[in-house]
């Protein structure tokens, strides 16, 4: 008897931590951290990636428009599935859409551009890796939105999907 | 590529062995034979070597910077040491599970081997229980966490291991914490066999110890090289931080340390034998547990490697799977035996080894409410707390006074009955202790109270114990090896944080800082190009009022795969303190922050876990001696 007891108390405790457990598994933990609101851009020099002089930010960001700076590699496997997405970004003539080459190869980054189009009104080059820490990336690939005061007013993390698109083109307007 | 292939298939075809050798095992189990078939030991080392052959291709595959393995692409890069790329291997989710896997099948191998002198069905279902175990990591990791997942096109480079993990000594923290965990789950089939089959007894208790004993000791180590890299890398400038992973990992090992001192009670006289049973399988859920909170994602921490809900739910419904099974065995099989249970005489080894225990469980639910408590909490009504250091201290600390007490007394006593002898020593050792510590601390700022009193305590111990080592000789070395290890723990843990200073502040190049025990001045800095970092190296001059004189180094290192800036605290090391210096760039700002920290006693933390462990290892070796 007192052992039935005790084994049905236990049993109980134990399904409610299940319980408890499971409904814990659902519920978000990822922080996302609010950074780089309205951050200016870094003032830097770069290696333009055609045609191989140093281009200032000051030259590279002089109109009075949006940008939208994505960094990408070939060899970054989430950067091939957000191609499409940036090459629909390029028609949008009320943004320039920047390329910033990040640590890559550069006959692998010319391939990749071949194979599946260029969106981009400009590409650097950026092989060291440090120009992305500059704008406070973590990896690739990641996209700035810039607005016309050359402030950073959005970024996102990791590939670009449909509805990021409609977001984006929610901020251009 | 073809190591790739070559782990792939290898790992299925350990799971088929696997299956295999479950069934033959129950095959086995309802023969008449006096022994063990030959095909189980075949098999049981065939599912081994699968799992071998599975995860040595894994390492080619990191070897050779194979990116079109998702695994190796998401965790190497070609710049990478050898070294690291090998260690990238069980750096991550996927890696580190095959490696538990690894050590599973070799345990249950090696269990075969080694109890050839035990009862037939007592074997045979030690293999099934652990058999459940084997499926149920084998299909988490095909189904969740496959590690030879195909990458096309092939990527040409990798994104890098984190480079927090990128140290020796977290190199080897992993296969050493998991050969502790992996090892109860050895302790956890024997016990549920041994219930069902009645023989809980001291021929068991005798059999199970080396096993406890040896997962004892690899998990003390394990914690010890956690706690190392969380002291130098994570330059938190502490050995220990009640962080969520670090608990779960603090959790099983009280309860196999409790276990430890239960089985020395079984070997003589047969009582307590529910409790033993409850331990080890409290041991291992624990650490199943501790898989759970730290891989599901449920709790932020260093060992979050991705958060996947899927992966979550399997290994949260494996863990209860385990939990009701065990429960259904004990409950349905256990018979206690009560008999000798009450025979147990206040005054005896027995009592204070249940005092011991008591203790234990005490601990044990502190951490386990502190860590998962939040969790509740959070399900419950959605209100997020962290629960911090100060909560634990709080509910431990004055707690430790009469544990220690009883830890100094209870070694001394007799099984069965017995008296105190030699009181007039104990007291005057007592009073010594006291001294000593009112002597050390009545310049410290501490409440003198009561860290005299605890303080005490733990000399108490130390000189009771060495005072052992001596009078007694040899008999019964590795207990006062391990309990001297811990007294010098619980020592070195409290100077460290009565003695202990530290000073923050921001700082320019040719700056000097000047405090009360001396100054700080900020010589230069260095840049350095390394092959997967560049560093930022900081020239520190520091003169104390004594006039002694320490340079110190700390570095900034930025990673180039993937980009990650850490800080690599410069810490000088002597017996009686650590030096600890660390710098981190302010955005934006030409000054540095620094932290400077004397650490008192900082080694002897390190040590006396080594000591501890080095009188487990003793212990093993003096059973085999005896036999």
């Amino acid at each position: 008897m007192k052992n039935k007891f005790f084994f049905i108390t236990i049993v109980s405790f134990f399904i409610f931590c299940f319980i408890i457990f499971y409904k814990g598994l659902n519920n978000s933990n990822i922080y996302v951290p609010n950074v780089d609101n309205k951050k200016n851009i870094p003032i830097f020099i770069a290696k333009d990636f055609f045609l191989e002089n140093e281009v200032s930010s000051k030259e590279i960001f002089n109109d009075n428009n949006f940008y939208i700076l994505n960094i990408w590699a070939s060899w970054c496997v989430p950067c091939r599935k957000e191609h499409s997405i940036l090459m629909v970004l390029s028609k949008n003539k009320s943004i320039k859409l920047i390329g910033l080459n990040y640590r890559d190869n550069f006959d692998n980054a010319k391939k990749f551009i071949d194979e599946l189009g260029n969106p981009y009104s400009q590409i650097l080059i950026d092989e060291e890796g440090t120009l992305a820490v500059e704008f406070g990336a973590y990896g690739v690939p990641e996209t700035f939105i810039i607005n016309k005061d050359k402030k950073i007013i959005k970024k996102f993390i990791g590939p670009l999907n449909i509805e990021l698109l409609q977001e984006i083109e929610m901020y251009l307007k | 590529m073809l190591a790739n292939q070559i782990g792939y298939f290898s790992l299925i075809l350990g799971l088929v062995f696997s299956i295999l050798l479950s069934v033959a095992s129950i095959k086995n189990f309802n023969n008449n034979n006096k022994n063990i078939d030959h095909r189980v030991l075949s098999l049981s080392f065939l599912q081994f070597f699968f799992v071998v052959v599975s995860f040595l291709g894994l390492i080619f595959s990191f070897i050779n910077s194979d990116f079109g393995n998702e695994t190796v692409f998401n965790n190497s890069h070609t710049t990478k040491p050898l070294f690291y790329k090998i260690s990238g291997t069980w750096g991550n989710h996927e890696g580190s599970l095959l490696l538990w896997l690894l050590v599973l099948t070799l345990f249950i191998f090696l269990f075969l081997v080694k109890s050839s002198d035990q009862p037939k069905k007592y074997r045979v279902l030690t293999i099934l229980f652990q058999q459940v175990i084997i499926i149920g990591f084998f299909l988490f990791i095909l189904k969740t966490s496959n590690p030879f997942n195909y990458l096309f096109p092939i990527p040409n480079e990798g994104l890098g291991l984190n480079p927090i993990l990128q140290d020796p000594a977290l190199a080897i923290h992993p296969p050493i914490l998991y050969l502790g965990y992996v090892g109860s789950s050895i302790i956890f089939s024997s016990a549920l066999s041994a219930v069902t089959q009645n023989y809980i007894s001291k021929d068991w208790a005798l059999h199970i110890k080396k096993w406890i004993l040896v997962s004892w000791i690899f998990l003390s180590l394990g914690i010890m090289l956690g706690s190392i890299w969380a002291y130098y890398e994570l330059g938190w400038g502490g050995f220990w931080f009640w962080d969520p992973v670090e608990n779960v990992s603090l959790m099983p090992w009280l309860t196999l340390t409790a276990l430890l001192h239960c089985v020395l009670v079984l070997e003589r006289r047969l009582v307590l034998t529910s409790w033993v049973v409850i331990l080890s399988i409290a041991t291992f859920t624990l650490s199943m547990c501790g898989t759970f909170l730290v891989r599901s994602g449920i709790l932020n921490s260093v060992h979050t490697f991705a958060n996947d809900p899927e992966r979550g739910i399997f290994i949260l419904i494996f863990l209860f799977v385990l939990v009701f099974l065990s429960l259904g065995v004990f409950f349905l099989f256990h018979k206690e035996n009560n008999k000798n249970s009450n025979e147990i005489f206040w005054l005896s080894k027995e009592t204070s080894i249940l005092i011991n225990n008591l203790f234990m469980m005490y601990f044990l639910s502190v951490i386990l409410i502190g860590t998962i408590y939040p969790i509740f909490l959070d399900v419950i009504s959605n209100q997020k707390i962290s629960v911090g250091p100060p909560f634990y201290h709080k509910l431990i600390v004055p707690f430790l006074i009469p544990f220690l007490l009883f830890m100094s007394i209870g070694p001394k006593l007799n099984w069965v009955k017995s008296k105190i002898k030699n009181k007039f020593e104990l007291i005057i050792i007592f009073i010594i202790s006291v001294f000593l510590s009112f002597f050390i601390l009545r310049k410290s700022n501490a409440d003198l109270l009561f860290n005299t009193v605890l303080i005490s305590s733990a000399f108490y111990l130390f000189f009771v114990t060495i005072k052992d080592m001596f009078v007694k000789k040899l008999n019964n070395f590795s207990q006062s090896l391990a309990h001297l290890g811990f007294s010098l723990l619980i020592l070195s843990i409290l100077f460290n944080s009565i003695f202990s200073f530290e000073i923050i502040t921001n700082i320019k190049v040719g700056e000097k800082f000047t405090f009360k025990k001396g100054n700080i001045f900020f010589e230069k800095i260095e840049k350095n190009e390394n092959i997967n970092y560049s560093s930022i190296i900081g020239h520190f001059k520091i003169n104390d009022n004594k006039g002694k004189i320490k340079h110190l180094k700390p570095e900034l290192r930025i990673y180039n795969q993937p980009i990650i800036i850490t800080s690599e605290a410069d810490i000088k090391t002597t017996l009686f303190s650590d030096t600890f210096l660390v710098m981190n760039a302010v955005k934006g700002k030409e000054y540095f922050n620094i932290r400077y920290q004397i650490k008192a006693f900082m080694i002897w933390i390190w040590i006396s876990v080594l000591l501890i462990s080095l009188g487990g290892l003793i212990s093993l070796f003096e059973r085999k001696h005896e036999k």
